[in-house]
C-alpha cells in the first residue's frame, strides 16, 4: 500500500527520536513513579541489578527479559524485592520479585508482554530500602492482546500442568539455578473477540511462592504482564539434599502446586547458566 | 522490502528429480495477465493458469501490512461454481480478484470462499466477496482464531498500514471442516482436509481432483522464510503425511508455483526439522529462550528470504512447545 508507507516512515522516525530524549521518561515521571515509590529517591544505574532486553522483540506476545544481580545476598545487606515495569503496557507493573538471603543471587529471568516502543525498568528495593533500577528501551507492538502462540487446545489441556528443572548436581552452599514452569494461558481479559464484541475474561496468575524444605527461596506477585505459561528461572542455596515446593495460585483462586527432590548428585536434566 | 523472487536451486544438488524449476512459467504468467476478457470490471488482478481451470494471483515476498499482495490467492472453475481459494490482503485486492473472475470465467457465480487460515494477507479481501448465495468455508477453529486474533490484526492494519478497518472485515465462515468436506463445482470436486495444528491451529488444505492440484497455502512456505504460530510438531506430520499423496501441481501460500512434487517440500522440512532438533538440543542442554533464539536455526539463514524478520519468533514459539515435551 503505497500511500500508508509515508505514515509508517514518518512514526518510526518520530519513535527514533523520541527514544534519543529524555521523553522516554514521561510516563515514569508523569505519575508511574510516584504511583509505586512515592517520593522516595531511586538511583538509576547498572551497579546493583542490570536488565537485559532484547531491543527489538519479535513475538511481543513472549519477550525475554533476565536480570543480574551484582551484590551476593549477603545477610545483613541484599535485595529484597525487583518491580519490574513497562512503563506503556495497560498494567505498567508485571510483576513483584521477592528475594532471600537463601536465593545466593537475586538473577531472574521471565517472558513478559510488551505493548508499545517503551521502556522497561527493573527496580532493585534494598533490604535496607534503597532503590536501584536498570532501564532498557524494547522495540515491540501488540503484545498484550495477541497470544504468544495460538495452539489453544493444547494450552488449554495442559492448563495447570508445573515442571521445576534444577541442574543435574547441585553444589551444596552456592547459588544453583532453578526452572519453574507453569502452563497457564494467562488470559489477560484484552482479547476482544471481534464476533461476539465481548473481551475475554481474564484468568492469569497472580502469586507465586517457592520454598526449599519449607524454608521461601524466591516469590512474586505476576500480573498480565508476563507472557502466557509462565516461567521463571532463579537461584537458591541448598545447605542439604530435599524438596523443592512451588505453590502458585491464579486469579479464579485456582491452586497448583509441585514439588520435586534434589540432591547433590541428582540425574534431572540440567540447566545452562545463560 | 524486498520482492526477488531469487531461487535457491543449490540447495537441490544431488537430487536430480528435485534439481529443476520451469523459468518459462514466469512468461506465461505475463502472456497470461494481458490477455483481455469479456468483463468491463476493473482492476483485474493478473492471474495464471497453472492448471485447467485453476488460476492463481502470485503474491511478493514482502511483510504483511508492510506491502499488498503478499499471499498466493486465487480460484477454481467448474462448470457450475467457482470456488475462490483465498481473497488477498484488503477488500481492493478482493474485488480485483473478483474482476479476474469475471474476465476468466464470464458466466460462473463464485458459490464459495475458501479461508485457508485466519492470516489477513489470506482473508482481508473477503468482504469483496460477501453476497447472497456466497459461502464462507474455513476449518472449525477458524471462527475461534477470528474472534481471538481478529482485533490484534484490525490494530496492526491501523498501526503499520494506517488502515482504519471496521470488525466486518472479518467475515466468519459459515460452514467449517471438521475432517474432510467435498465441494462439486460441476466436473470437479474438491476436497478440503482440515489438518491439526501445524503453520496454525486451523489449516485447510484443498485437492482438485480433475487436475490432482493440491493448494497448501500455507502449509507450505518456499524461498519465504516459514512462520511457525501452532506446532513445529504437527506441521513436520502434516508434510510428512503429505508427501505421500499423488500431485500433480503444488501451490505454496508462498512462493513460486513451479515446485515439483514431492521435491517443493524439502527445503521446509529440513527447515523445519533443523529448528526442531537445535531447539530439543537447546532445552535438554538447559539454555534460556534468549539463548537459543541466537543459536538455534543459523545455518538456514542464508537459504530464506525474510529470515531476520520470522526466525527467531520461530524459535520461540518451537522452544514454548518443545519444553512441555516429556
Amino acid at each position: 500500500m503505497k500511500y500508508a508507507s509515508l505514515p509508517f516512515t514518518v512514526l518510526v522516525l518520530l519513535c527514533q527520536v523520541a527514544s534519543a530524549t529524555p521523553d522516554q521518561d514521561a510516563v515514569w515521571l508523569g505519575g508511574l513513579k510516584a504511583a509505586y515509590f512515592g517520593d522516595r529517591a531511586i538511583t538509576e544505574s547498572d551497579d546493583v541489578v542490570e536488565l537485559d532486553a532484547p531491543i527489538r522483540a519479535e513475538n511481543a506476545a513472549l519477550v525475554p527479559v533476565s536480570i543480574k544481580a551484582k551484590l551476593p545476598q549477603s545477610g545483613d545487606r541484599y535485595i529484597k524485592t525487583v518491580y519490574l515495569i513497562v512503563d506503556k503496557n495497560p498494567g505498567a507493573l508485571v510483576g513483584k520479585f521477592n528475594f532471600t538471603p537463601k536465593s545466593g543471587r537475586a538473577d531472574l529471568e521471565l517472558r513478559i508482554r510488551v505493548n508499545a516502543y517503551t521502556p522497561v525498568r527493573a527496580v532493585a528495593e534494598m533490604s535496607d530500602g534503597e532503590l536501584h533500577m536498570s532501564r532498557r528501551f524494547v522495540k515491540a507492538s501488540g503484545g498484550c492482546s495477541a497470544p504468544a502462540g495460538t495452539d489453544m487446545d493444547a494450552a488449554m489441556a495442559r492448563l495447570g500442568k508445573m515442571k521445576l528443572k534444577t541442574a543435574e548436581e547441585l553444589t551444596e552452599g552456592e547459588p544453583n539455578l532453578v526452572q519453574l514452569m507453569v502452563s497457564h494461558p494467562n488470559f489477560n481479559g484484552m482479547q476482544m473477540d471481534q464476533v461476539t464484541r465481548l473481551y475475554r475474561p481474564a484468568h492469569f496468575v497472580r502469586q507465586v511462592r517457592v520454598s526449599f524444605e519449607g524454608e521461601e527461596i524466591f516469590s512474586a506477585e505476576t500480573t498480565i504482564g508476563v507472557s502466557e505459561n509462565p516461567n521463571f528461572r532463579f537461584y537458591f542455596v541448598p545447605d542439604s539434599e530435599g524438596e523443592l515446593t512451588a505453590e502458585v495460585i491464579d486469579t479464579n483462586d485456582l491452586k497448583f502446586t509441585h514439588s520435586s527432590g534434589v540432591s547433590f548428585a541428582s540425574s534431572t536434566k540440567g540447566l545452562a547458566q545463560n | 522490502m524486498t520482492k526477488l523472487r531469487s531461487r535457491h536451486d543449490a540447495v537441490h544438488t544431488g537430487r536430480t528429480p528435485c534439481a529443476t524449476r520451469w523459468p518459462w512459467l514466469a512468461c506465461l504468467v505475463v502472456l497470461m495477465s494481458s490477455n483481455a476478457g469479456a468483463s468491463q470490471c476493473e482492476p483485474a488482478t493478473p492471474v495464471f493458469e497453472l492448471a485447467e481451470g485453476v488460476f492463481v494471483r502470485t503474491g511478493k515476498t514482502a511483510i504483511v501490512f508492510e506491502d499488498t499482495e503478499v499471499a498466493n490467492v486465487g480460484f477454481i472453475v467448474g462448470e457450475r461454481c467457482v470456488a475462490v481459494i483465498d481473497s488477498g490482503g484488503s477488500v481492493e485486492e478482493g474485488a480485483a480478484l473478483r474482476c479476474a473472475i469475471e474476465r476468466k470465467a464470464p458466466s460462473i457465480p463464485v458459490c464459495y470462499v475458501i479461508n485457508s487460515h485466519v492470516h489477513p494477507d489470506h482473508v482481508f479481501g473477503n468482504l469483496a466477496f460477501k453476497a447472497p448465495g456466497v459461502e464462507f468455508i474455513g476449518h472449525k477453529n477458524l471462527p475461534r482464531a477470528m474472534s481471538i486474533l481478529g482485533g490484534v490484526f484490525l490494530e496492526r492494519a491501523q498501526a503499520q498500514a494506517g488502515r482504519a478497518l471496521a470488525a466486518d472485515y472479518l467475515v466468519v465462515p459459515e460452514r467449517t471442516v471438521e475432517d474432510e468436506l467435498r465441494l462439486d463445482l460441476g466436473g470437479r470436486v474438491l476436497l478440503l482436509k482440515a489438518h491439526p495444528s501445524a503453520h496454525t491451529d486451523h489449516d485447510l488444505s484443498i485437492f482438485d481432483d480433475k487436475t490432482a492440484t493440491l493448494w497448501l497455502a500455507d502449509l507450505l512456505f518456499m524461498d519465504h522464510v516459514p512462520v511457525l504460530d501452532a506446532s513445529i510438531g504437527g506441521w513436520i506430520a502434516a508434510l510428512t503425511e503429505l508427501r505421500g499423496q499423488e500431485v500433480r501441481h503444488v501451490v505454496p501460500g508462498h512462493g513460486p508455483l513451479d515446485g515439483s512434487w514431492p521435491c517443493a517440500l524439502d527445503d521446509l522440512l529440513r527447515y523445519l526439522s533443523v529448528v526442531r532438533d537445535e531447539t530439543r538440543d537447546a532445552i535438554a542442554r538447559g539454555d534460556s529462550l534468549r539463548s537459543a533464539q541466537e543459536r538455534v536455526g543459523r545455518s538456514e539463514s542464508a537459504r530464506w528470504q525474510l529470515f531476520d524478520e520470522y526466525h527467531q519468533r520461530n524459535v520461540a514459539r518451537a522452544f514454548s512447545e518443545l519444553e512441555w515435551e516429556d
